[in-house]
């Protein structure tokens, strides 16, 4: 696929499969980290990445530097780099695709990481659709093994650094840096609230860093061609870099694309991704995945960056791109996001347990035409009530609720004077999918027998 | 029934090579699962026995995990994904085929223990909605024929599981 623009992480893209060790090394790669180990101080490399501005590409957007700075000075111990591939979020595929281009650039901006922070151990954390990037990971760390790049003693210096892949077995709040330490612990993923940041006691109570796996794969370039560089890549001031756009939805060209940060999204989508399929007009845009807000088509001019983004009311999120058309209902895509969340909620507080069943029972009256004028307001004081939830999960599965009321609040009243959905879908099922004509073995919420249709 | 030597010294291994025995918890079940089709009791003994762990601590991350099966399912578990990009694509329709076509109930599996159908979260392959991922392999742009060719392939090349008694 030809773009259009720089293309730092998906350089090797062109080659149609994963890059091999020869072929990323034929084209600079690990020269980075050839010039740092034994030749640079770890606290030279987190210069440079402070000075690179370089934000934290899983959502947050947290300056990765600072992150790192957060382990205590001074401590004695095993340090951890675990890098999130969980990538659970709808919408979301980019750092998939990522590491079927060029495994040895995430692997390589580990070791730069690793070696900013002194850490012995780096583990991959991946969810269980991508096997086959586990096992593609774990076959191109043997092959750095190999080359004396992982391991001990690495390039004759005394740092000593590993990889290890853990396989989760799948489930959305581990996407979340505390639930994921737990999750690698084999502990219940459930979310910690308060106390030390991962950065000062995470896995197995020792300072551990935990980044996407995009950011990471930022490093080598930064490192070798300097922050000034990497602030050149985006378009506007303040941001820094390139960013992976997953786009997907209705629009002509579903990918994922690596475009300069601060790139308007109406240039995302009609210059690269192809525009609108034919017959459709865009209606709403998910600027940065199922957590982050319903954006109307006015405003699609706004820059793809952070800081542009929160000034707009927006997030830019994973920057996760889904196009809904004139044809799409909104209050049926929202109730999928939220029976979304309200399946993978991990349940451990009540604005996220109970308030997103409850919500989802209000949006299901409003689409299959039993809504009332009182709904609204409920749904969207719930909302707000579930922003003071546990962790970031709630707030987040809030955002699209509150989007909907405040952008297309016309499109939900229409469902009430209709009483159904004026975009003809049929009503959803009240209590889950429909039964069979057998008990249901295993499986989403089972219905009574008492209430089975059948 | 007594696990093969093999899969015994397979999660010993397993088990030494992780920095703590717990670690290796979502790994072993993995393996038990595989050997076993689901995480029956006695699947769940052993992991409790292997890794020091209480069956309660492991009936935690067992029941609470998406792709761990704390009851019996079919030898091809379909993962079809629902998330909001699916949905879009009619996933619901998607969905139903599978279910008529198979003679499932959602979450239900077929009589020759071939095939259960699960509705799943978004499994990050969006750009090729709808979708469904069957042991760990992406199927893409789902249609009514697409999934018949899918289940045809699938039917001539099965081998039969070791089943809990």
């Amino acid at each position: 696929m030809q773009v259009d623009a720089p293309q730092v992480l998906f350089k090797n893209r062109h080659l149609g499969r994963p890059a091999t060790f020869d072929e990323y090394r034929a084209g600079g790669g690990y020269e980075a980290l050839y010039a740092t180990i034994g030749k640079r101080t770890p606290e030279e490399v987190l210069d440079i990445v402070l000075a690179s501005d370089l934000r934290g590409r899983g959502g947050a957007g947290f300056p990765a530097g600072r992150k790192w700075q957060g382990i205590p000075a001074g401590y004695v111990g095993p340090r951890y780099v675990v890098v999130n591939t969980d990538e659970m979020e709808p919408g979301t595929f980019k750092d998939r695709v990522l590491v079927n281009v060029d495994p040895h650039l995430v692997i390589e901006g580990i070791l730069l990481c690793a070696y900013a922070v002194s850490a012995t151990l780096g583990v991959c954390f991946i969810r269980p659709s991508y096997e086959s990037d586990a096992v593609l990971l774990e076959r191109e760390t043997q092959v750095a093994r190999e080359k004396g790049l992982l391991g001990k003693n690495i390039l004759g210096t005394d740092f000593s650094f590993d990889i290890h892949v853990h396989r989760s077995a799948g489930r959305y709040i581990c996407g979340e840096a505390s639930a994921q330490i737990k999750a690698i612990s084999g502990l219940r993923p459930n979310p910690r609230k308060g106390g030390p940041r991962t950065s000062v006691k995470g896995l197995w109570d020792c300072p551990t860093i935990v980044n996407n796996l995009e950011t990471l794969a930022n490093l080598p370039g930064i490192v070798r061609n300097g922050a000034d560089w990497f602030k050149s890549l985006a378009r506007t001031p303040g941001s820094a870099g390139t960013k992976l756009f997953s786009v997907s939805g209705r629009i002509a060209k579903p990918d994922c694309y690596e475009l300069p940060m601060g790139i308007p999204l109406r240039e995302i989508l009609f210059e690269h991704a192809g525009g609108m399929p034919p017959g459709r007009t865009i209606k709403a845009v998910i600027p940065g995945g199922a957590s982050t807000p319903f954006m109307p088509e006015r405003l699609l001019d706004l820059p793809m960056d952070f800081d542009s983004m929160k000034k707009a009311g927006q997030r830019l999120g994973t920057a996760s791109i889904m196009v809904f058309d004139q044809n799409t209902c909104l209050v049926g895509a929202t109730l999928n996001l939220i029976e979304f969340f309200t399946r993978e909620s991990c349940g451990w507080c009540t604005p996220c347990r109970e308030g997103l069943p409850y919500v989802r029972h209000l949006l299901r009256l409003i689409e299959s035409g039993e809504g009332r004028e009182e709904h609204i307001g409920m749904i969207r004081d719930m909302a707000k009530v579930m922003q003071s939830a546990y962790c970031a999960f709630a707030p987040g599965a809030a955002e699209p609720i509150l989007s909907l009321l405040t952008h297309f609040e016309a499109e939900v009243r229409e469902h009430l004077h209709q009483h159904k959905c004026p975009f003809g879908n049929p009503p959803p099922a009240l209590h889950g999918k429909a039964c069979g004509t057998r008990p249901i073995a295993f499986g989403p919420t089972p219905c009574p027998e008492d209430q089975c249709p059948i | 029934m007594a696990l093969p030597d093999a899969l015994v010294s397979d999660l010993k291994r397993m088990i030494a090579q992780a920095e703590h025995p717990r670690e290796a918890a979502v790994d072993v079940m993995y393996a038990l699962q595989r050997h076993y089709g689901y995480l029956c009791d006695e699947a769940m003994h052993y992991a409790s026995t292997l890794l020091g762990m209480t069956t309660l601590e492991l009936e935690s991350l067992a029941t609470f995990y998406d792709y761990l099966y704390r009851r019996p399912v079919g030898h091809y578990v379909i993962h079809v994904c629902d998330s909001v990009v699916c949905w879009m694509f009619h996933q619901d329709s998607i969905f139903d085929y599978l279910c008529r076509t198979l003679g499932v109930p959602p979450g239900g599996t077929t009589d020759d223990g071939l095939f259960t159908v699960l509705p799943s979260a978004c499994i990050g392959n969006c750009h090729n909605a709808p979708t469904m991922l069957i042991n760990g392999r992406f199927y893409n742009k789902l249609t009514p024929e697409r999934i018949d060719a899918v289940l045809r392939e699938l039917r001539e090349t099965t081998e039969e599981p070791v089943r809990c008694k």
